[in-house]
């Protein structure tokens, strides 16, 4: 029964897919979730080095005994190469965050010091704002967003999580 | 010697190099040049049907019920959007079939053009895999894939789109060797056999269960099976039931047998699923129709499930396996006998026979027990019974949804597989009629007369399919229509009167045809029953006598409120069985 509960309680976990580059690859996985009622935080996906294969990864929340259905069901896609979860094992993991910030001349000082403090980097200037790019865990984008005074937030464009296997841990066909 | 051809020519050849020998379908403006194709040769056969949905069902049952693969062609936009209903059917039964729609020219894609629509998109949730085809080049590679999907690891129908300027466009081709003789696809590689530590495992299991018993399913139809479940089940004196999608996997007149599972499964089988402490599932996905409410099929300790099945996420869906095998349930079950043969247990299961014993003699399936039938009126049962009588219980059974589908799964007693044609899965009421005529092209005799179907079906389910009536008069096929006729939705108005107070909302058939006179109107031959002495003559009329080559319309009326028994109520478990009228 304790194992039971454990494995109804509801985890995020980090999905790496390799997947055929081919027409539709990208909604037949993003059906799947949905036809099934799984949920999806973020995907992304883009072409790998080898460009017949595409490269996807998916934050997903969900119960252990979910997360074996949605493994076995993403391997049985006919398009889907491999599947493995990163979440258990040593694994970067990185969002992109594009954000645009009201920046007039009282508050440029301070906008990017806190910019280098998060080890980001302005990428475009104009008269009244900033965009800066910022790259890490969604929480530390997550806190950077905290740091700026909220009426200053003009845009934010995010990525969503890219992942990757620490050392021998290669996700390769 | 190659040759210059067209798209459509170089589909066609394909499909001839796949031995492909009937195609059922239904032209129009984006698959004429595919058609043109057809016209020019004589190896595959057109069957023109009146509508679509009824084409996907002929192919799906060709296939059910034989080891071929059914092929369906339509055109784009309603041509495609109409086969979806017997699209997901095969989908939810795992029945390989190539559906080919023609598609508009790759040019117009994307801007609305007449009879336009997303063919790939709109099927993707209910195939196993489709393709739209954007190159000449590619018909041939994509042909094979597509057959080499449907037919290996768990089956399942497959899409072609192809637009109408590719069907168009000329390449040099010569099918002796062109067309592919194998395919390999990094990304899909099925697994056959199973894992052999886990199947010595499972033996174990049996051999020193106390209470064990197979519950089997679809799987064992699909891959051929049967023989070696019979020589297992005989070999260790097991008892054995199936969903209703395995009937006939196992022959109903052998000692073993406890009938079907589930819902509306016998007395026996349900309280056997319940109590045994070794189940061996082969080839069956424990789905809800099955196994009731999961946590009271669960509240059972001690009981060990081990489950085989060539489709991984099939294992651990609904109820956890403690000995997953995946593989081939055919491969499976060779390794397990071999094992067997080395064996020098010789298990003894009578205690548990003993008790089954106790649950066969609640006779659940007497139906004059578990409900009251005047004498003038018919009960859907006994013409059942009757037809299995003098049938020998040897002819193919197709049938539609509902009550009449229940009453021929629990009296016709199949003992070969591939004789009962149904839609399990997905339940999709007017397959009967359309399934019978893909039975009939699939199992011609050597002399190509057609074999006897029977279509059990009744007179809501005929009705969604009624006009392929026409189609059977083209091709002569000599289908008996055994329609179970209560004037009402029999499966709806059942749970009415059990779970709605009998609000009987929307289950009552009025203005129902004449079926006599529209089956005469067809061309075809129809007979009305009324009283129980005139079953079994009607049915010797259709099935040996005067109208033994005919299509004939046999309409049964029934008792209006005949109910299934025995049945688990939607949500209970196992041992919650309704057994008759209380």
């Amino acid at each position: 029964m304790q194992e039971n509960q454990n494995q109804n309680q509801k985890q995020k976990y980090t999905l790496s897919i390799l997947i055929e580059n081919e027409f539709g690859a990208l909604s037949r996985v993003a059906g799947l979730f949905s036809a099934r009622g799984y949920n999806i935080e973020s995907l992304t996906v883009a072409p790998t080095e080898d460009e017949s294969l595409s490269r996807m990864t998916i934050v997903t929340s969900c119960s252990e005994f979910v997360l074996e259905q949605i493994t076995k069901q993403l391997n049985k896609l006919v398009d889907v190469v491999k599947v493995i979860n990163l979440t258990d094992t040593a694994h970067v993991g990185r969002e992109l965050m594009l954000i645009k910030i009201r920046a007039l001349a009282k508050d440029r000082e301070e906008l990017k010091r806190t910019c280098d403090i998060f080890r980001g980097k302005i990428v475009d200037v104009s008269e009244n704002s900033y965009i800066m790019e910022l790259t890490g865990n969604p929480q530390k984008l997550d806190a950077f967003i905290a740091a700026i005074p909220q009426s200053l937030i003009l845009e934010t464009a995010r990525t969503g999580i890219c992942g990757i296997g620490r050392a021998e841990r290669i996700l390769k066909i | 010697m190659k040759q210059k051809l067209t798209g459509a020519e170089i589909l066609i050849q394909c499909l001839q190099s796949e031995n492909v020998e009937y195609i059922f379908g239904y032209p129009g403006g984006q698959a004429l040049n595919i058609y043109d194709a057809l016209f020019r040769q004589d190896k595959i056969k057109h069957i023109l049907v009146r509508h679509e949905q009824a084409a996907t069902h002929a192919a799906d049952a060709y296939s059910r019920s034989s080891n071929k693969v059914g092929v369906t062609l339509v055109t784009s936009g309603p041509g495609v959007t109409n086969t979806i209903t017997g699209i997901a059917t095969a989908y939810m039964d795992s029945i390989p079939m190539i559906v080919i729609s023609g598609q508009v020219p790759t040019h117009f894609i994307g801007e609305d053009a007449f009879q336009e629509c997303d063919a790939v998109g709109i099927s993707r949730p209910c195939v196993k895999h489709n393709f739209l085809i954007k190159d000449v080049k590619d018909i041939p590679q994509i042909v094979k894939k597509a057959f080499y999907l449907a037919t290996s690891g768990r089956p399942g129908p497959v899409l072609i789109d192809i637009p109408k300027d590719v069907t168009a466009a000329q390449m040099d081709f010569d099918a002796a060797t062109d067309y592919p003789k194998s395919v390999e696809m990094r990304s899909y590689n099925p697994v056959n056999k199973g894992h052999l530590g886990q199947i010595r495992k499972a033996v174990q299991l049996i051999e020193n269960a106390k209470q064990p018993l197979i519950y089997f399913g679809g799987g064992i139809v699909l891959a051929n099976a049967g023989n070696l479940l019979t020589n297992l089940v005989e070999k260790l004196n097991l008892p054995i039931t199936s969903t209703l999608m395995g009937l006939g996997g196992f022959p109903a007149n052998k000692p073993q047998w406890l009938g079907m599972l589930g819902m509306h499964g016998t007395y026996e089988a349900n309280n056997a699923m319940q109590y045994a402490d070794v189940i061996l599932a082969l080839g069956a996905r424990f789905d809800d129709r099955v196994i009731g409410n999961i946590p009271d099929f669960m509240n059972i300790s001690g009981r060990t499930i081990i489950h085989v099945d060539i489709d991984p996420s099939s294992i651990s869906k609904r109820v956890k396996a403690d000995i997953p095998i995946v593989g081939n349930v055919k491969d499976v079950l060779e390794d397990i006998l071999e094992i067997l043969q080395s064996s020098k247990q010789t298990p003894n299961y009578q205690s548990w026979w003993n008790q089954i014993q106790i649950w066969r003699e609640r006779d659940s399936l007497n139906y004059r027990k578990n409900q009251t039938c005047p004498e003038n009126e018919i009960l859907p049962q006994f013409v059942v019974e009757k037809l299995y009588e003098i049938t020998k219980g040897d002819v193919f059974v197709t049938s539609d949804v509902g009550q009449h589908q229940m009453f021929a799964a629990q009296y016709y007693r199949f003992n070969k597989p591939r004789k009962w044609i149904n839609s399990g899965g997905l339940g999709t009421m007017g397959v009967g009629l359309p399934y019978a005529m893909g039975v009939c092209f699939a199992n011609q005799n050597a002399d190509l007369s057609f074999p006897t179907v029977a279509c059990i079906t009744g007179e809501g389910s005929i009705q969604m399919n009624i006009q392929e009536l026409s189609t059977c008069k083209q091709c002569g096929l000599p289908i008996k229509i055994i329609n179970l006729n209560n004037g009402m939705l029999g499966m709806v108005r059942q749970w009415q009167e059990m779970f709605y107070s009998r609000r009987y909302s929307a289950s009552y058939v009025s203005s129902l045809p004449d079926f006599v006179k529209l089956a005469e109107a067809y061309g075809h031959k129809g007979i009305r029953i009324e009283n129980p002495a005139d079953v079994v003559p009607a049915l010797e009329k259709a099935f040996f006598g005067e109208f033994k080559n005919d299509l004939v319309f046999l309409d049964f009326v029934i008792k209006k409120e005949a109910n299934v028994y025995p049945m688990i109520p939607a949500g209970k478990g196992l041992t919650d069985m309704v057994l008759g009228e209380k």
